[in-house]
């Protein structure tokens, strides 16, 4: 039995595995020899928090994010890190509240057992500023960073408030592949949808089909966004999509309804639709493994 | 799409295509006596939000900002443009099919940008 397996069979032992969803980086297997650096890995998908929402659709809004948090260390089984894909804060026309919602983010995930945290902005944390706050708080909108064999790049398609990624960080996306071999597994992380899954509702990325085009000749890609509040996948050629769930309130499927609006808080449901994802990593053979996760720990 | 790269002369012919099969929005030249419809746009409404047409007759929409950048959008119709403060960004269309057609900002302007929308309606 691998790693792998026994880690899940540890989680459905406790009962806080969800829906597992496999999603191989296809072309991988067999072609990519092994390396001493490809071990079995998983790390944890969190977004859309939304630190600093009040309202109906989530009146437990101020404590949804620390429930995770208490969740997510009260499993045994440790991440190798943890990455959030945008709109860490609920938008302010005000830039003091906003730095201030920013603050108070970082205080409650430092409250996380696993330190090891990438992040990324969505609109509401830096569309208002092109991402000036954002990189005060926490850094750079996009950057590379490599684990164990697989090769992550997190992309900003937030910071102009078009939901362009733009021309300068394609080219700076094109110059980094160029460093990456055709074979290499490689995870994108993002916020906004970089194909058009419904740009009615803004669920797209202006230039998304360029960034498309550049990663396409890359065998292995798998792209992780957040954005639209639901669990959602989609295939672009070879490249496959993986939308995450919320941490503060659901949205409607794409199309579903006239007026994109929160989905309705379930007093007899607390957190319905609500969640995060764990994803297995396994570089040698391509295999990529998705479960959600609920914001609380529904049994024992 | 498998075995073959998207060019951006192949994904313009692609989108012109769409278009037409919508039978959505001709852009063409104007002449001088077709109407014109003033809209503005502000935090976070466009004035008017509901715009009336009929189906065959060209119309110039003329839209300004009032406060800072915004996005007139419908994908529907094939129909984006910038709107932005001090200069009128004008858009011939001759609505070609008849229904209701929602429009949204996207560009992200604040608060209450969701819900910064309008829609057209195209009568016979």
């Amino acid at each position: 039995m691998s790693l792998l397996g026994s880690r899940r069979d540890v989680l459905r032992l406790m009962g806080v595995g969800g829906v597992v969803f496999a999603s191989g980086l296809a072309g991988a297997a067999g072609k990519k020899k092994k390396s001493s650096h490809d071990s079995d890995f998983f790390f944890l998908q969190l977004s859309d928090t939304h630190w600093g929402y009040s309202g109906v659709s989530n009146p437990e809004a101020d404590v949804t994010l620390q429930k995770a948090v208490e969740t997510i260390n009260g499993v045994s089984a440790r991440p190798d890190f943890i990455v959030f894909t945008g709109d860490l804060t609920h938008t302010t026309d005000d830039g003091a509240v906003r730095r201030k919602r920013m603050t108070e983010f970082k205080q409650i995930v430092s409250q996380l057992k696993i330190k090891t945290q990438h992040l990324m902005p969505g609109e509401h944390d830096a569309s208002l500023d092109a991402g000036l706050a954002y990189q005060e708080n926490f850094g750079a909108t996009h950057y590379t960073f490599d684990h164990k064999g697989v090769h992550f790049i997190a992309l900003d398609n937030v910071s102009d408030p078009a939901g362009a990624v733009g021309d300068a960080q394609i080219d700076w996306l094109s110059a980094d592949l160029k460093k990456v071999g055709r074979d290499a597994p490689i995870v994108v992380l993002t916020h906004r949808p970089l194909f058009d899954l419904y740009p009615q509702w803004e669920w797209s990325t202006k230039d998304g089909a360029k960034v498309v085009d550049v990663l396409l000749p890359h065998k292995n890609v798998t792209v992780f966004y957040g954005h639209i509040h639901q669990e959602h996948h989609h295939q672009t050629e070879h490249i496959a999509h993986h939308a995450a769930k919320s941490l503060v309130f659901a949205l409607p499927a794409p199309g579903s309804v006239p007026k994109k609006a929160p989905l309705p808080w379930d007093a007899a449901a607390p957190f319905a639709g609500l969640g995060y994802r764990q994803v297995d990593v396994e570089p040698y053979d391509g295999d990529m493994r998705l479960t959600e996760f609920p914001v609380v720990k529904t049994s024992v | 799409m498998r075995g073959g790269i998207v060019t951006p002369l192949r994904r313009a012919l692609m989108a012109a295509m769409m278009l037409v099969a919508l039978g959505g929005i001709v852009f063409s030249a104007s002449a001088p006596d077709e109407p014109v419809i003033e809209i503005s746009a502000k935090k976070w409404e466009f004035t008017p939000n509901r715009i009336v047409l009929h189906k065959g007759a060209p119309v110039i929409l003329e839209l300004r900002s009032l406060d800072r950048k915004h996005g007139f959008s419908s994908p529907e119709l094939g129909i984006r443009v910038d709107v932005i403060p001090d200069k009128p960004t004008r858009v011939r269309l001759v609505p070609a099919k008849l229904g209701t057609f929602a429009v949204h900002c996207d560009v992200f302007c604040g608060e209450g940008h969701e819900g910064m929308d309008a829609e057209i309606v195209v009568v016979p």
